[in-house]
């Protein structure tokens, strides 16, 4: 069995996720099979793609249910930019679609001086810059950093959500990726 | 605002490099994967490829490259050139690439911006456009139309592009410094992002168009030294524009 599972909902990057967890020494596969996802060591839920067309994905194939359910039995578990989004409780996204609900909070749409949000940001209290590329961002009571105003990270349990993309986020995204896979 | 962005640019021709690039340090200056991998260390804040020579048959061609570059590239690219339909885009993002850059393939079918942006979101849809007296030019810059280059730029705003990938055809190639005015009356004009392009000779010049546009396309100036990218940063740093921290590599 591979070191990672990645979730697959249709659409999305998932070769630049699988490359990144390649390069810190991971197999990885790209799946959506429930049994999958609630027995791997670790599941990545990358992002890019729209909210109402991932979660029909999730929905569909029980993979939102089995998403619960490694929660509930503390099953570490990565949300990658909308897959971060995701695991909030509802979106304001395509007209408002609800969400895993792994996490207290909602998706709104991003009032910054430019949309999309594009480019690299330094994360608070982290002090790294990361890459981000987003037009929408959650509010969470379980927010744990912050870039420009904006919560870029949740936490809770076992699930570690961030708006910003790890896998191109040069040697800093690498060290968090790093961080995430083998928890001290 | 996120910080400013320094990004390359490639242009490949049949799943090379081609054009200006100096040879110096490079094994082979024609692979794309080579040269990305180099300018990504030489602390690039992205990447844009440009296809130049994109036919219907170079489509394998490129997919592949795209492959071989996510691979291997730890930070965001852009792929441009030949993608005519959503079909286009998703085969380019599918094999990897963050974003697809859409110039003239937009402006005949407007449609297509927001049939992609629906598909993968606004932040991967570039609209390029190629500017010269106040109208958007086709066929690398060569053939003048009649739409008005603001409103071209509102529209494909409007219509769901991420951003502006705009380039002066007056100052393309003169390394005598961007065009200043054209970049601040697009980016007034609209609230996504703008990358200002052409006429890059120096870090002041650099320094200056980050000063009104979110970010820089360099070509020739990093390509004649391709090395001397780490320096390029930190002279626009002196310059007083505040680029991302590069974190060692792994």
């Amino acid at each position: 069995m591979s070191d990672v599972v990645v979730v697959d909902y249709g659409a999305g990057n998932t070769r630049s996720v699988r490359a990144a967890l390649s390069r810190l020494g991971r197999t990885s596969e790209v799946l959506s099979d429930p049994q999958a996802i609630r027995g791997a060591q670790f599941v990545v839920l990358p992002g890019v793609g729209s909210a109402r067309s991932a979660m029909e994905h999730l929905n569909q194939t029980g993979a939102a249910e089995a998403l619960r359910e490694r929660f509930a039995n503390g099953g570490p578990t990565l949300g990658i930019c909308l897959g971060m989004q995701l695991a909030l409780e509802t979106s304001e996204e395509d007209g408002g679609v609800e969400g895993i609900g792994l996490l207290s909070g909602h998706v709104r749409r991003l009032h910054t001086e430019r949309v999309p949000r594009l480019g690299w940001a330094l994360v608070e209290p982290w002090g790294d810059a990361y890459y981000f590329a987003h037009s929408f961002a959650g509010e969470s009571p379980d927010s744990v950093a912050t870039s420009e105003g904006v919560t870029v990270a949740v936490q809770r349990g076992p699930f570690f959500g961030v708006q910003f993309h790890p896998e191109k986020s040069g040697a800093a995204g690498l060290d968090f990726l790093e961080r995430c896979l083998s928890p001290a | 605002m996120p910080l400013a962005r320094l990004i390359p640019c490639l242009d490949v021709a049949h799943g090379r490099v081609v054009k200006g690039v100096s040879f110096v340090g490079l094994r082979d200056v024609g692979d794309p994967v080579e040269l990305a991998t180099f300018y990504s260390a030489g602390g690039a804040d992205e990447l844009v490829f440009l296809d130049i020579a994109a036919t219907p048959n170079d489509t394998a061609t490129l997919t592949s490259v795209v492959a071989q570059v996510a691979d291997v590239l730890d930070i965001p690219f852009t792929v441009g050139g030949g993608v005519r339909s959503v079909d286009d885009a998703t085969r380019i993002i599918e094999s990897g690439a963050d974003r697809v850059s859409l110039n003239s393939a937009a402006l005949a079918d407007p449609s297509l911006i927001t049939a992609i942006a629906n598909r993968f979101g606004s932040q991967a849809v570039v609209v390029a456009i190629d500017a010269g007296d106040g109208v958007v030019h086709t066929h690398g810059g060569r053939v003048a139309t009649t739409t008005p280059t603001v409103p071209w730029a509102v529209e494909a705003a409007n219509r769901g592009a991420g951003e502006i990938l705009l380039t002066s055809i007056r100052q393309d190639g003169r390394r005598t410094g961007f065009d200043l005015e054209l970049t601040v009356a697009v980016r007034s004009a609209i609230s996504i992002p703008v990358i200002a392009s052409g006429g890059a000779g120096s870090a002041q010049h650099v320094a200056d168009a980050l000063r009104v546009a979110d970010a820089a396309l360099v070509a020739s100036i990093v390509h004649e030294n391709p090395a001397g990218l780490a320096g390029l940063r930190r002279e626009i740093e002196r310059c007083g524009v505040r680029l991302r921290p590069i974190k060692e590599n792994r």
